[in-house]
């Protein structure tokens, strides 16, 4: 064999280890259906995850590059993927109680979160549109699957059944716009779109808009958010926690190194998409959820806004706001998974209760979760000293220094406003009466809800690694 | 100079004892250590801080007790360091923090420990705020008193706490994130977020105006001015008694110490220009919330919108931006601090024993309470500021330093103190004089020990800084100079160069 020909394998170490994984825990669970496998599986998962998170880790220094370059493992590829698998390990552990209570043990969910993990892997390195499109349907299929895994349960199969409609029309969009930048361009890798999109030109532009629509799908953000809510509404809980964190930091990958890869030599052009979409995510996140009373849905349109947040940073289209994108999403997952751990822990002897004002005299009942609970959502309004605050700050920064004055100010706006409703919470759970006490809060979700609420808490007393390495991420883009 | 890192002790050390309570037990001696724990850790933080004053040297102008750590990356430092202007404002808040607590002792059977760590955060956020010397820090801080604040008053406040908790949050938040995008463009055209930098820095003119707008949006809430001033009577009237006072002696002063340690300094060429609309909302504010105040039926709303006549002085005195008058509105800052706390422990005490603050309820209290009604009676005319009380240097200094600006802002605003003794007057009258014929009151006990060990301090404070000002005085003169030098001096060289400009 010509050693010439034969790609180098070693970036992709980690991919393998999921893809081989899942399929052998696949295995095992159609010749072993038993509930003791399947909590195995459950183990062995996040180990898999944990263990693709080392190797990852312990790959060479500095940017590899394989399969004639559509494949990257550089600096951001590396902070973003051990988020996301981040992100998957604490979503199989917070599901591992409910599918107990619930009866809903499968083995097949933690397989399908594996594979769809490994998309969001292929996906962060993705460096050419072919990748990135095989990364996102790998990605996209499971959660699909994954969103009615409640067979039987009405509220699920819509959402699953709507999440696929609506995935499968944005990747048509995605694929559409690919399809006119190929044309345009001739060449599908981002370094060579970026060679040949210096000069610009019509057909381009509406091939970045198709793309980007596709993107913002992924990302839900506005105006491609319908599809949010509902499916964070009717899809099983812990499968709502997981949609929240992983799939946003790859979707979040995937725009930023397409923009800033792709079409660095032309940011002006699609400078305005991104902050239109930003403006509009961040204020239809803040009023949409103040009139939401269940909890889920109303973490959607806070998702919406969080990514409309997240946005200002690529829109600034700088290092600076790269870094600001990064550090934003490493600290929205750390919130989002905190939250949920606090929405599965919402569970009376009649069974989960979804409703927020289920929560009024949390404080009372249970003072260590209500507290965490409460410095969440004052970290998610971007109150200091919380780590909400400093990802805030560095977006905002980006765009102060782009000279985005007006999209700074609508931002910092939107988020006084999404403020009232993270405080409505704070006031059910802190001034109101108590309406009876949940049950006991399983162990693992405790451990999700304290490291995330700590580190939210402390963030703000050595908060230099992160923001160092986010910087680092940053600068290997560009 | 200093071995050990004094201001970061005094700043965290409050922090340590919250964290100390909040491992205590939920049963009755839990709840009573929590007290004991809060009292002594506040009283420690305050002995702490009288090393302090011991130790500064008030003829520099220069930051001292200075402490920097790396801390987010770049050029954005944990500094902390305090010069004359801010001294005071630390002692102020380590020392109001015993009397709150003890001003809650008994009051406060709910939740006493989360009453407790509130505080104590509280207290690490204040005095962390006026030591900050980075702009980064300082918004950490300055915004972060928020949380417990919230709190406060959301769960141990009045029958309308929901509201007015919102109401503080959103309306002071609103102000503040437009002063951290100035924040943040003031660190791009300096390339630092280091306040004792920024101090040297000349901003171009465009981008202070701009700055100065953003700033004055975060402070005239937090002051409040006149017309951001509406979320402060319902935050009062609100808030547990503790509650009223820190807001009313700490948390307005923040805004205040802003426009010293920013607004002035930074930008003292949109300062120049844009001190006419400070005079104006500042007489504003003192004639018509004086105004206001006399058709209040609520004791705590009286005296909240007497705080924003009050802080119309210090607004003025401080843009005048003459010797006096910025000393003056340092003076009175301070001065209000006192009297101001004192005058909601006041309210505070007859709330306790009726559980009303409705004027009309209380009538001829000094049959019954002789010791209250002396009591009242010092902070009523210290709130008047009647000469001898420390309210009449505070008013009377940044009078005169306007006087020598614009003396027609100067004569309207020497109305408000012809109005403020109108209504303090009358409200004394009402409460203490007159006969004693509501059945309610007939029974009513004079102040208790506790009670007596919480005002001595600050009957005693405001008649000696009424007599002797000279202390508080001295603390702020030297940085209070080179403030006024730097001021001059770039404000002259504009002109400067504008009349080069014309007589070329």
């Amino acid at each position: 064999m010509n050693p010439a020909q034969f790609p180098n394998l070693i970036p992709l170490l980690p991919e393998f280890v999921l893809g081989i994984g899942a399929m052998a825990l696949l295995l095992l669970g159609v010749y072993r259906p038993a509930p003791a496998t399947c909590r195995f599986i459950d183990g062995a998962a996040i180990v898999l995850l944990a263990l693709a998170g080392v190797i990852l880790a312990m790959l060479p220094a500095g940017k590899l590059v394989t399969f004639g370059g559509s494949f990257i493992v550089d600096e951001f590829a590396r902070f973003l993927k051990i988020l996301a698998l981040l992100g998957s390990a604490a979503a199989i552990a917070m599901s591992i109680d409910y599918a107990n209570r619930e009866s809903q043990e499968r083995f097949e969910y933690s397989v399908l979160i594996l594979l769809s993990t490994l998309g969001m892997l292929m996906l962060i390195s993705a460096a050419d549109l072919i990748a990135l499109y095989l990364g996102l349907e790998l990605m996209s299929l499971p959660l699909y699957v994954v969103a009615a895994s409640h067979r039987n349960s009405l509220r699920a199969t819509e959402a699953g059944l709507k999440y696929f409609v609506l995935g499968a029309l944005s990747s048509g969009m995605l694929l559409y716009g690919a399809s006119l930048i190929y044309g345009f361009t001739g060449t599908v890798s981002f370094v060579g779109i970026a060679r040949a999109a210096a000069q610009g030109g019509i057909g381009l532009i509406f091939g970045i808009v198709f793309l980007f629509a596709g993107f913002c799908f992924k990302v839900s953000a506005v105006p491609f958010h319908m599809w949010t809510p509902d499916v964070y509404e009717g899809a099983p809980t812990p499968v709502t926690a997981f949609f929240a964190a992983a799939p946003k930091v790859a979707g979040i990958a995937m725009f930023v190194r397409a923009a800033v890869m792709a079409f660095p030599g032309i940011t002006s052009q699609w400078q305005q998409i991104v902050v239109f979409v930003s403006i509009a995510s961040m204020a239809l996140g803040s009023f949409a959820a103040i009139g939401q009373r269940n909890f889920k849905r109303l973490m959607a349109y806070s998702s919406i806004g969080h990514m409309g947040f997240a946005l200002v940073g690529l829109a600034a289209g700088t290092s600076e706001g790269v870094q600001g994108v990064l550090v934003y999403t490493a600290i929205y997952v750390t919130m989002t998974l905190g939250v949920f751990a606090v929405i599965l822990s919402m569970r009376r002897e009649t069974g989960m209760v979804e409703n927020i004002d289920q929560l009024a005299g949390l404080a009372r009942t249970h003072p260590t979760m209500a507290f965490f609970l409460a410095m969440l959502l004052f970290s998610m309004a971007g109150v200091p000293p919380l780590a909400g605050f400093f990802a805030k700050f560095f977006v905002f920064l980006a765009a102060i220094k782009a000279g985005l004055y007006l999209l700074a100010v609508l931002a910092v706006v939107t988020s006084v406003v999404g403020a009232y409703y993270y405080l409505a919470i704070v006031k059910l759970t802190y001034f109101d009466e108590p309406v009876g006490k949940f049950e006991q809060m399983p162990y693992e979700l405790r451990v999700v809800l304290a490291i995330c609420g700590l580190f939210n808490i402390l963030f703000f007393l050595y908060p230099a690694p992160l923001v160092g390495i986010a910087s680092a991420a940053a600068h290997s883009l560009f | 100079m200093t071995s050990w890192p004094i201001l970061s002790v005094v700043t965290f050390l409050p922090l340590v004892g919250a964290l100390f309570i909040a491992l205590l037990p939920e049963d009755e001696a839990g709840i009573r250590n929590a007290r004991w724990v809060a009292l002594w850790t506040t009283l420690v933080t305050f002995l702490i801080s009288l090393i302090l004053i011991w130790r500064f040297d008030p003829a520099s102008a220069d930051f001292q007790f200075v402490e920097k750590r790396p801390w987010l990356g770049g050029t954005i430092t944990y500094a902390m360091g305090v010069d004359g202007i801010s001294l005071p404002f630390v002692i102020l808040t380590a020392g109001l923090m015993p009397i709150s607590i003890l001003a809650s002792w008994s009051v406060i059977q709910t939740r006493v420990r989360d009453y407790m760590i509130a505080f104590l955060v509280l207290e690490t956020l204040m005095v962390g705020t006026f030591c900050a010397l980075d702009l980064v820090l300082f918004y950490l801080f300055f915004e972060g008193g928020l949380i417990p604040m919230f709190l406060i008053i959301g769960v141990w406040g009045g029958p309308r706490r929901v509201y007015a908790s919102f109401k503080f949050f959103l309306y002071t938040l609103l102000g503040s994130v437009l002063m951290l995008l100035a924040i943040m463009a003031m660190y791009w055209e300096a390339g630092t977020t280091d306040i004792s930098a920024l101090l040297h820095h000349s901003f171009p003119l465009s981008l202070q105006k701009w700055a100065w707008f953003a700033f004055l949006a975060s402070f005239a809430v937090k002051l409040p001015m006149w017309p951001v001033h509406t979320w402060l009577p319902d935050a009062h009237v609100e808030a547990p008694t503790a509650g009223s006072v820190i807001l009313a002696a700490i948390l307005l002063k923040m805004g205040g110490y802003g426009f010293l340690r920013f607004s002035l300094p930074m930008f003292p060429e949109a300062s120049a220009q844009l001190a006419p609309l400070i005079y104006a909302l500042s007489v504003v504010a003192i004639v018509y919330t004086s105004l206001v105040a006399l058709v209040q039926e609520d004791m705590k709303k009286l005296i909240a919108y007497s705080s924003v006549a009050h802080m119309g002085f210090v607004t003025m005195g401080i843009f005048a931006v003459t010797a006096q008058g910025v000393a003056g509105g340092i003076f009175q800052m301070v001065s209000h601090g006192l009297v101001s706390a004192a005058l909601f422990l006041c309210v505070g005490i007859v709330y306790d024993r009726m559980h009303t603050r409705e004027i009309a309820a209380y009538g001829g209290l000094v049959n019954r309470m002789p010791l209250y009604a002396f009591v009242f009676m010092v902070f009523t005319l210290a709130n008047v500021g009647l000469p001898g009380t420390s309210g009449f240097v505070g008013e009377f200094l940044s009078l005169i330093g306007t006087f020598r600006v614009n003396n027609w802002v100067a004569t309207l605003a020497a109305l408000g103190t012809i109005l403020s003794a109108a209504y303090a007057l009358w409200l004394y009258r009402k409460i203490i004089f007159g006969t004693l014929d509501k059945p309610a009151l007939l029974d009513i006990r004079d102040i208790g020990w506790r009670e007596i060990t919480i005002m001595t301090p600050l009957i005693v404070l405001t008649i000696i800084l009424g007599v002797y000002p000279k202390p508080v005085l001295d603390i702020s003169s030297a940085s209070v100079s080179q403030l006024i030098d730097n001021y001059q001096h770039a404000v002259g060289a504009v002109h400067a160069a504008g009349l080069g400009a014309v007589t070329r």
